[in-house]
């Protein structure tokens, strides 16, 4: 059986908080942070890690091509 | 938690990665509001010239209105043009250099208000570019006014009490006119709200760079698209009142997909 993982890395001083990507993700992963980025933008973040499976939906909605999506098959 | 950190740290890893921006996408910050719709559909452009292979042939021709800057964003060449005339301005391009890959990419003001006449007659005459089309139902960069495509009750800056059809006209469906011309190779509507909706927009985005090959008129795509600016609403209430509003009356797919276009036989150009 084969559980895919997934991760995201977000570049964070581009990110304008819209907040699609959080509305487009199927597993819950993300949210947008308590704290601001420089130029005062609530960015996006994992809150939940493991629930990321890198679909890459997130990436897919957002129009400031801050997403990068990492996908891990772990065989068992 | 030290062990999260260190699985994510392992999935963080070059042969891991299933999607990053476009190298033809530049570092710099987009000056659209959070959330537009200009933002995504010029991320999938960069895409799609980068996975066909065509950065060094590419020309876009930027419009007047809030994408005026889409030349700072993709790593190609590009000529700006005075409000609503790009449709004409890649025209030149096209046939001065047949061997370059040519699109315009205008808003609704510019495309479908003040240059209604040259992307009529661009497509009329069957120019051999590819035109991309963001409808947004509203003037965005000017502060948020009536276009020719708002639609009959939308609130704006120019009709606060709703658009009245009496007073200001139907909204403009200038995409299904363009259908009808028989210019036009391919004639699409999409979306860039959902994740499939992306992908599907990118398909049609890469299907109409494809006919340009073809050498067969004009490919058109239409993007049926948000301006939470304008509208006053935040970036996830504009895709649902985009969904609720929009879609009935701009519905996505195909309007035109000539047969003869896929055969390359429609109308071949001299060079
Ligand atoms: C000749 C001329 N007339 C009017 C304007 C003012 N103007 C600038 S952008 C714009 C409309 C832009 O709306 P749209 O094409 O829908 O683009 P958006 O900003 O919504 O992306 C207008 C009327 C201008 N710059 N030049
Ligand atoms: S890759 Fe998919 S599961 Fe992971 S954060 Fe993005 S949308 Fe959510
Ligand atoms: S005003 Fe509207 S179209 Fe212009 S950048 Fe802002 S959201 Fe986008």
């Amino acid at each position: 059986m084969a559980k895919v993982s997934g991760a995201v890395v977000v570049d964070i001083e581009k990110c304008k908080g819209c907040s699609l990507c959080v509305e487009a993700c199927p597993t819950l992963t993300l949210m947008l942070n308590r704290s601001v980025n420089n130029r005062g933008y609530h960015f996006c973040y994992m809150q939940i890690p493991e629930n990321c499976n890198g679909c890459a939906n997130c990436s897919a909605v957002c129009p400031d091509s801050c997403i990068s999506v990492y996908r891990l098959r772990i065989v068992h | 938690m030290a062990c999260v950190i260190e699985k994510i740290n392992e999935i963080i890893a070059p042969e891991n990665l299933v999607y990053a921006k476009s190298p033809l996408t530049n570092d710099d910050i987009m000056h659209y509001c959070p959330g537009c719709s200009h933002g995504v559909v010029q991320r999938l452009i960069a895409e799609v010239i980068e996975e066909m292979g065509i950065q060094e042939q590419s020309i876009g021709v930027t419009p007047v209105g809030c994408s005026v800057f889409a030349y700072k964003y993709i790593d190609i060449d590009w000529q700006e043009a005075a409000h609503g005339r790009a449709p004409a301005v890649a025209t030149a391009i096209k046939r001065l250099m047949p061997e370059k890959m040519v699109f315009s990419y205008q808003g609704d003001g510019d495309l479908a208000a003040i240059g209604t006449a040259e992307t009529l007659h661009a497509v009329n005459r069957g120019e051999n570019i590819v035109m991309l089309f963001i409808n947004n139902a509203i003037y965005g960069m000017t502060g948020g006014q009536m276009a020719p495509t708002t639609l009959v009750g939308q609130v704006t800056s120019t009709t606060p009490f709703g658009r009245n059809v009496d007073i200001n006209g139907y909204p403009l469906k200038i995409t299904d006119l363009i259908a009808q011309l028989p210019g036009a190779a391919y004639v699409t509507r999409q979306s860039v709200h959902t994740a499939a909706a992306v992908r599907r927009a990118k398909k049609a985005i890469r299907k109409a760079f494809e006919i340009q090959r073809l050498n067969c008129g004009t490919a058109f795509v239409e993007i049926v698209a948000t301006c939470s600016s304008g509208w006053k609403l935040s970036p996830v209430e504009s895709n649902k009142w985009m969904e609720e509003n929009m879609f009935p009356h701009y519905p996505l797919g195909d309007l035109k997909d000539s047969k003869r276009a896929d055969s390359g036989l429609y109308r071949i150009k001299s060079k």
